[in-house]
């Protein structure tokens, strides 16, 4: 059985030393091609008496099996061995920098995404949003409102005005989105329950007021709504809004010609180091003003105020986000600037939800 | 308003402090500005003796004194040459701040010898420039006490802002009341006695107005007071005028400023010697013209009331008086008006010749016409004391009483508002001490109240008064429970999902203003002049915008110039086709310049490079998808508004009447008129133009219908003219057969060697999906030609072989 062993021996270094597939081949081909030794001694089985031929030939299968193996063994090495020069091959500089997508290098103006904090805030109080145009009437923006021609009052809003059209007729830039108040007045009947938020223009410009800017306002009417509902309600919305879970307001009489009782709104805080904290604090800062609907204003859109009752207030939507982001300028929601708007803005995918919390 | 707290307590009785004072002004609705408390600059400042001065030993023009002030007797050295022994001066002991030095006082060794405070100079208090010795006080000077309240500067001042509703509250008796009735003590106004006279006032008044004109002057009274010397008024009268900042003239003068300040009731002294004969209240006449109090001269017409003589227009009725008739320290005789004007015609006035003065502040907003009468009288009396001289009887012309306004005021109004009881006894009491008169059913408003009008206006007096914390909040009942429904319309959900989209295209969102320049408004398509402003802030705001792109184009240039050039920037807003009910639109529109392409802003390894007119197309068209849109049935018709590029640039509609915007590549004209640096490539959609989705009962998707079949690849170039656009084979291609083509796309387009001038090569990739059974060979071939054969047939393609 000597051959066997140097056969053995020999094929089995073959193998090992087979460098890639094609020497592999040929070292199978030798062992067990057609020609190969290991098939040539099973062909020489037959000649052998029978008992010899069985342990002459379960040696040599033997043998073939482990050739077998060894060779599979050998070619998973070589394989292996391939895929890694292969992998080397292929390698890339992974360091070379890629561009952020879309979705986190675009950016929402901070306007945007305050409305769309408070339309979540009171969406969930079961208020609708209306809308009208920048481009109004004086009746509506005025007379309706309980601001007779020629009062004082309208000095308060330093207005843009169109040139007159041919019947005389002096068209202007609303001054507050009451006017849509009005035109929801005129057109639906009561239980009224809205937000309106928009672009309003006054002529004026300076380090905190810019010709035009935006506010958000609310009403309420029914038969019911009282002034300690408003105050209720504000103060939901001022939570919900800042985040916190109290919050210190102080509300002041005031005078608005389109409200009686008339209130002004502060809200607690605390300034320091840039930064503001709301629900703490000894400093006040104003934020809103409100009132009971006067009822000159509620007879002017066909309600009977003996009937009708209810309440409205105005907030400025580029001062609540200045106030809860920390905006320092309001002049620079206007101007673009890449560097602010990177900055303050929100990415795309930062949409508002009560569930989430507003501003994640 | 501004008043001084010792001013308040002439008409209040009260004991509350400074800092009550001012919270409850403020809670009352009388919101405080600012409290100026001059006391507090003198913090530490002392009336001091000197018991002793000796020469420094070390220094030949320096004192030791020994000083008094109330404690133990302090050693200070000192640089006066008015230091001497026996002095009353004023000392401040180390800590204090000397505000004239603008330091805080240490203890120091000055020359050898210890200094423990400093006697001070009238200019190291910054009470005059005199800095030459320190302050030479009356021997009786109360050693110890403040000097701030030895010298009276410690009357603390009040700036109140007044709401426009408010007149009453444009006088210090009037800001009392309301203090009184809110519980801050008793309202202690004199009373007055009413000045009868000896003889008739010589100067007879005719209120000169056609009857529908009576409203302009309701009453006009006026008095001589004769033999007046008109000197300074009283030290204590112009210290209070010079705490609220006006400066004291005469003491005919003062005392109408003062009155005006004090009971809110503004008057006018004429001297009588320059009065030519009556005086007529009437209309100015157009060309007359007046040279005022303020040393201009004002050009008046017919809508201004004046006062007039024989000499022509001597005062601005209610605004200022003039020049010419005004009082001197000649003034021997002096007239004295106390009038009521029309509040609109006075705010009409003052606007028109752009003059802002104390009276007009209260007339326009409705001073009190009770107080006609007693306001001439007050004025009298204080004329009397101050100036001397005899009174004639007055002389009112017009009628200065109206009756009391009656609001039927049921009290239960009152919680139906406030949705909180406040006690009837309590709300009633307020009511009286405001002036009101309560009776059953209705309340009677007072003289001096011409804002209270309604109901809700007498809800506000008590609210205000007792305070709106008694209002605690009160839940908001929901309309409808459960879940609240959604309530976007839906162009706020498309104005919504098209910033979030955008956003998501790298761009960033710009608010620009809804005003732009008459040229970039022109070139965009507007300039009308329905939508121009007649008093624009500034020259470049003048018109309302026809188009987002003039902002967002500025935006990027302000961007390019700090050195920004690659800019990508998106707006959705309002835009303006007219001035009418129906002509607002939102649209939606980016802009980008320089590398801002989607994919990689700015240099990148990877490639990049500058924006083209794809970008804009795919942020429209990314949009269009986003709104629900099927993009593949929107037209893309090359060419576009005048303002785009004509050959980059096309027009997205369904249709000719189905405009929904365009994309392109910025005119270098339009960009040059805007002074803008190109090339810009932008979209503009108006969200308005796409139409409505249909409604579906059911929100079932429609059901997915996918082959089991394997679709088969195949890709064809072809050789077309310059003049064919990709889109028109892709469309024949589709069109072949549509039960098979289920997709085509463009992935080569090829122009140079091999091809002839003026063609292109452009190459589709052409997906079949089999949908009942595997294709044969010949099948896919036959589909193929079909496809080739369609596309030659609509745009004279040929095979590239």
């Amino acid at each position: 059985m000597s051959d066997l062993s140097a056969l053995e021996r020999e094929t089995l270094a073959a193998i090992e030393s087979a460098g890639d597939e094609s020497a592999l081949e040929v070292a199978r081909v030798a062992a067990l091609g057609k020609k190969g030794a290991i098939s040539a001694l099973l062909a020489t089985l037959g000649k052998l008496a029978p008992d010899e031929r069985r342990t002459r030939g379960a040696a040599i299968n033997a043998l073939k099996d482990q050739v077998t193996e060894a060779l599979a063994a050998r070619r998973a090495v070589l394989k292996r061995a391939s895929l890694e020069a292969q992998l080397e091959r292929e390698a890339l500089d992974v360091t070379l920098p890629v561009p952020l997508a879309g979705v986190e290098t675009g950016r929402i103006h901070p306007i945007s995404q305050v409305m769309d904090e408070i339309t979540a805030i009171f969406a969930e109080m079961g208020f609708a949003v209306a809308e009208g145009p920048d481009i109004e009437s004086d009746d509506l923006n005025f007379t309706k409102l309980n601001f007779p021609p020629g009062h004082p009052a309208r000095e308060m809003h330093d207005t843009f005005f169109l040139e007159a059209d041919a019947n005389g007729e002096r068209r202007l830039l609303r001054t507050h989105t009451s006017p849509v108040q009005v035109r929801t007045m005129l057109s639906q009947k009561p239980p009224i329950r809205v937000i309106c938020p928009g672009r309003t223009y006054r002529r004026d410009a300076d380090q905190t007021h810019t010709p035009m800017f935006h506010q958000i306002e609310g009403l309420v009417l029914d038969q019911s709504a009282t002034l300690a509902n408003l105050k209720w309600v504000l103060e939901e919305f001022c939570k919900a809004f800042f985040e916190v879970k109290h919050v210190g307001m102080r509300f002041r009489p005031s005078f608005f010609p389109f409200t009686s009782p008339s209130l002004e709104v502060d809200i607690q805080c605390r300034r320091s180091g840039g930064e503001i904290r709301f629900g703490e604090g000894e400093d006040w800062l104003e934020i809103l003003g409100c009132g009971m609907v006067h009822p000159n204003v509620l007879t002017n859109c066909g309600l009977d105020p003996e009937v009708y009752q209810g309440f409205a207030w105005g907030i400025g939507l580029d001062r609540l986000a200045m106030l809860k982001y920390g905006l320092p300028d309001l002049r620079d929601f206007f101007d673009a600037d890449l560097r602010w708007i990177n900055h303050y803005g929100f990415k795309p995918l930062e949409v508002p939800t009560l569930a989430g919390g507003l501003s994640g | 308003m501004k008043f001084t707290l010792s001013w308040l307590k002439d008409h209040l009785d009260t004991t509350a402090s400074l800092a009550e004072i001012v919270d409850t002004l403020t809670r009352v609705g009388l919101e405080v500005e600012s409290v100026e408390d001059p006391a507090r600059k003198y913090d530490g400042f002392v009336v001091a003796s000197v018991i002793e001065a000796k020469p420094h030993p070390n220094a030949d023009r320096l004192k030791v004194c020994v000083v008094d002030a109330g404690q133990a007797p302090v050693q200070v050295v000192c640089g006066a040459p008015n230091a001497r022994t026996g002095l009353r001066s004023v000392f401040s002991p180390v800590g204090t701040y000397i505000p004239g030095k603008k330091l805080t006082l240490a203890k120091g060794i000055i020359r050898g010898v210890e200094s423990n405070g400093m006697l001070c100079s009238a200019a190291e208090l910054e009470l005059s420039e005199d800095h030459d010795g320190i302050i030479e006080l009356p021997d009786d000077a109360p050693i110890g006490v403040p000097y701030a309240q030895y010298a009276g500067l410690d009357d603390p001042v009040i700036d109140v802002a007044v709401t426009p509703n408010r007149p009453d509250a444009a006088g210090v008796a009037g800001i009392a009341r309301d203090l009184a009735a809110a519980g801050l003590g008793k309202l202690k106004t004199p009373q007055l006695k009413p000045y009868e006279g000896a003889f008739d006032c010589p100067t007879q008044v005719r209120l000169d107005f056609a009857p529908d004109d009576a409203h302009l002057c309701p009453a006009f009274a006026l008095r001589l007071v004769r033999g007046v010397t008109n000197g300074p008024s009283p030290e204590w009268m112009q210290k209070r005028l010079r705490a609220i900042g006006l400066r004291p003239i005469s003491a005919l003068v003062d005392i109408t400023n003062y009155i005006t300040f004090d009971r809110g009731r503004p008057l006018h002294v004429f001297d009588f010697a320059k009065v030519a004969g009556d005086l007529a209240v009437r209309r100015a006449r157009a060309g007359e013209a007046v040279l005022a109090l303020d040393g201009k001269t004002y050009a008046l017409d017919d809508s201004v009331v004046v006062i007039a003589d024989q000499n022509g227009v001597e005062s601005i009725a209610g605004i200022m008086g003039g020049e010419h008739s005004g009082c001197d320290e000649t003034t021997r005789d002096v007239l004295i008006e106390s009038a009521l004007w029309d509040p609109t015609n006075i705010a009409h006035t003052g606007r028109k010749l752009g003059i802002m003065t104390d009276a007009r502040y209260r007339f326009e907003r409705g001073v009190d016409p009770d107080f006609c009468v007693p306001g001439c009288d007050l004025a009298t009396e204080y004329v009397l004391s101050i100036c001397g001289g005899e009174f004639s009887r007055m002389i009112v012309a017009g009628n200065p009483s109206a009756p009391r306004r009656s609001i039927p005021f049921p009290y239960g109004e009152a919680k139906r508002l406030l949705g909180v009881d406040i006690p009837r006894d309590e709300g009633e009491a307020i009511l009286r001490r405001l002036g009101f008169g309560v009776e059953e059913g209705h309340v009677l408003v007072p003289s001096w109240r011409p804002d209270v009008q309604v109901k809700a206006d007498v809800v506000e007096q008590i609210l205000r008064i007792a305070g709106v914390d008694r209002a605690p909040p009160a839940p908001l009942p929901r309309l409808d429970g459960g879940v609240p429904r959604p309530v976007l319309t839906l162009m706020q959900k498309r104005t919504r999902l098209a910033k979030r989209t955008l956003a998501a295209l790298s761009l960033r969102e710009a608010v620009t203003w809804s005003f732009v320049s008459r040229v970039a408004s022109e070139a965009f398509g507007g300039g009308s002049p329905s939508l121009a402003l007649a008093n624009p802030i500034a020259a470049d705001l003048s018109d309302m915008r026809p188009s987002l792109i003039p902002g967002l184009v500025a935006a990027a240039e302000r961007n390019t110039r700090r050195g920004l050039s690659d800019v990508a920037l998106f707006e959705v807003g309002q835009i303006f086709l007219g001035s009418g009910e129906n002509d607002q639109r939102i649209a939606a529109a980016s802009v980008r310049r320089g590398r801002a392409k989607l994919d990689s802003e700015g240099r990148q390894w990877s490639g990049g490079g500058a924006v083209d007119v794809f970008d804009a197309r795919r942020d429209a068209m990314t949009l269009l998808s986003a709104l629900e849109v099927n993009t593949n049935a929107v037209q893309v018709i090359p060419g576009g508004p005048s303002f785009l590029h004509p050959g980059r640039s096309a027009t997205l509609q369904f249709g000719p009447k189905t405009v929904l915007g365009w994309f392109g590549q910025l005119h270098p004209g339009v960009c040059e008129a805007l002074d803008a640096e190109g090339p810009i490539v932008a979209f503009e959609i108006i969200l308005d133009a796409i139409p409505a989705p249909k409604a579906r009962p059911s929100k079932t998707r429609p059901k997915l219908n996918r082959s089991d079949f394997m679709p088969v690849e195949r890709d064809l170039a072809f050789v077309v003219g310059e003049t064919v656009g990709a889109a028109d084979i892709v469309k024949a291609a589709e069109s072949a057969d549509r039960g098979l083509v289920a997709r085509v796309g463009v992935f080569d387009v090829y122009r140079g060697q091999g091809l002839p001038e003026g063609a292109k090569s452009i190459a589709i990739h052409l997906t079949l999906q089999p949908r009942e059974r595997t294709l044969t060979e010949a099948e896919i071939d036959a589909a193929v030609s079909k496809v080739v054969a369609e596309v030659s047939r609509k745009t004279g393609a040929a095979l590239r072989s």
